[in-house]
């Protein structure tokens, strides 16, 4: 178990066991388990296919596993009813691959969305000064009334995010944050995604393939191969680990 | 060349699947949280953007049938009954059918197309993951909007296609507005014109349904968005002929004919 600076346990803040997923003859993951701690970033490397996203969809209850348990924040996500699966998913934020956002609303629609569902208490004020802040934070405060169509693909992740750290989420899953991205956006996604966890004191899973975003974001790093955990550690210890798979993702 | 039919297995999955599609829309329209706001939208989106379209088709439609019709009418010497045979025709069957398959092509085709890309966008998720059901959201809204917004553009197009047909007849014969509208009010009884409302209202559920059913499960990428579209026009076009036929089975049925 991981221990801070003064030596205590870190918070476990999420909790995979023994998952399996198929899709019909295809089974995508075989027990697999892993543990995520506060204010931790893990990366979890794989090849194309390998069950990457499977894996997070399953942790946010958009895909339910055929056996296994996931506990989020102390929660277990197969046992929730849709409403308590609701109140969890305040407290866990998603960003697509494919950023997800609602080509027919603004980028402030966008964002007010998420709060119009949970936070129906905030009056007008406290909605739009949340807007401003979160789109401040990611630097697109001046994009408060433009289409995500008028947007271009980093501005699009960069509000994507935005709109999902507007409800202040404990945990945090990236869904491959810097796939078609050139390397100067990605750098500015890798960059945005530290500082928002400074901000935000978020924990991460993040999926990747990009081993630069690897490299500067994973406080450890999970390998992801035929459905199982088949290296686990920091990206140092992998980068010396003589198994042929594990050096044929980082040379 | 040999032409291929789609299987009897592939029609009974594809119905099957409405069928389901269908129960959940009706274990889903009355959970909590109505999407009130969404709903006005789309009544706002399905109907007034679709005025236009079918009030232009409702006024060809009563004017072609007329001009067409007279040459004959008028072999029978049967001119003055002008008005009251283009009302019955066009209330009772061709003014909702007509309007009903525009509907399909328009209405059925965009909200196969809008759901289909928010399908493969991932944006259904986002919705799901920002605790919204997207199935109240988005299917509720468009399937109850679509049912009360095609009954609406029916009358509308009824309505046009009547003034369509008044303007035809002053073509050859002047005709006064009031005499006009007295043959064409005196020609139509409870029977014409509450059967062919009633069914209306079916028209438009089986459009936003078909519509909302091939985005919603629509899958294969972009390719899958253009065939959500493509075959939500032709099953919603085919629904809306077997729900007539119906229509006329009950309506003959009850002696409302």
């Amino acid at each position: 178990m991981p221990l801070n600076m003064t030596n205590t346990p870190l918070e476990k803040v999420l909790e995979v066991r023994h998952l399996y997923k198929a899709f019909g003859d295809n089974a995508v993951l075989k027990d697999f388990s892993m543990d995520l701690y506060r204010r931790e970033n893990v990366v979890v490397l794989g090849k194309s296919g390998s069950g990457k996203s499977v894996l997070i969809k399953c942790i946010i209850g958009l895909l339910r596993p055929d056996q296994g348990q996931i506990n989020v924040l102390g929660k277990p996500v197969l046992d929730l009813t849709p409403a308590e699966l609701d109140q969890l998913r305040v407290r866990v934020g998603f960003l697509f691959q494919s950023n997800a956002l609602y080509d027919s609303m603004s980028v402030r629609e966008n964002l007010e969305f998420p709060l119009r569902r949970h936070g129906r208490d905030k009056s007008r004020e406290e909605v739009n000064t949340l807007v401003v802040e979160a789109l401040t934070n990611v630097g697109l405060a001046h994009t408060v009334d433009m289409m995500p169509a008028e947007l271009s693909g980093g501005m699009r992740k960069r509000i994507a995010l935005a709109r999902t750290l507007i409800l202040k989420p404990e945990i945090m899953l990236y869904d491959e944050p810097t796939t078609g991205l050139d390397p100067i956006t990605s750098r500015e996604i890798v960059q945005l995604i530290l500082k928002v966890q400074d901000i935000y004191n978020t924990s991460s899973i993040v999926i990747s393939h990009d081993m630069s975003c690897v490299r500067q974001l994973a406080n450890r790093v999970i390998m992801l191969v035929d459905g199982k955990c088949h290296a686990d550690g920091p990206y140092e210890s992998l980068m010396q680990n003589p198994d042929p798979i594990v050096q044929g993702f980082f040379h | 060349m040999k032409l291929q039919f789609p299987s009897y297995r592939l029609i009974l999955e594809e119905l099957g699947g409405l069928a389901r599609f269908t129960g959940q829309f009706f274990r889903n329209w009355a959970a909590p949280r109505m999407e009130i706001q969404e709903f006005f939208r789309q009544c706002y989106m399905i109907g007034y953007r679709s005025v236009g379209l079918v009030a232009i088709t409702g006024f060809i439609l009563g004017l072609v049938m007329t001009i067409q019709s007279r040459p004959t009418m008028a072999r029978f010497g049967a001119e003055s009954w002008i008005p009251s045979m283009v009302a019955i025709s066009i209330i009772r069957e061709i003014g909702p059918v007509i309007t009903a398959l525009i509907c399909a092509g328009k209405i059925g085709s965009g909200i196969g197309a809008e759901l289909g890309s928010m399908k493969v966008t991932e944006q259904i998720d986002a919705m799901e993951v920002s605790g919204t059901n997207p199935f109240k959201y988005l299917v509720v809204t468009r399937v109850w909007a679509t049912t009360l917004m095609v009954p609406v553009l029916v009358c509308c197009s009824d309505t046009i296609a009547i003034w369509g047909s008044y303007l035809a007849v002053n073509m050859k014969n002047e005709t006064s507005l009031a005499l006009f509208s007295q043959q064409v009010v005196d020609s139509l009884s409870f029977s014409d014109v509450l059967p062919a409302f009633i069914k209306t209202f079916f028209f438009g559920f089986a459009i936003g349904i078909v519509g909302c059913y091939k985005g919603y499960t629509s899958s294969k990428g972009t390719e899958g968005v253009g065939l959500a579209a493509n075959s939500a026009v032709v099953m919603a076009s085919l629904l809306v002929f077997v729900l007539d036929l119906l229509a006329a089975q009950v309506t003959d049925t009850l002696g409302l004919n």
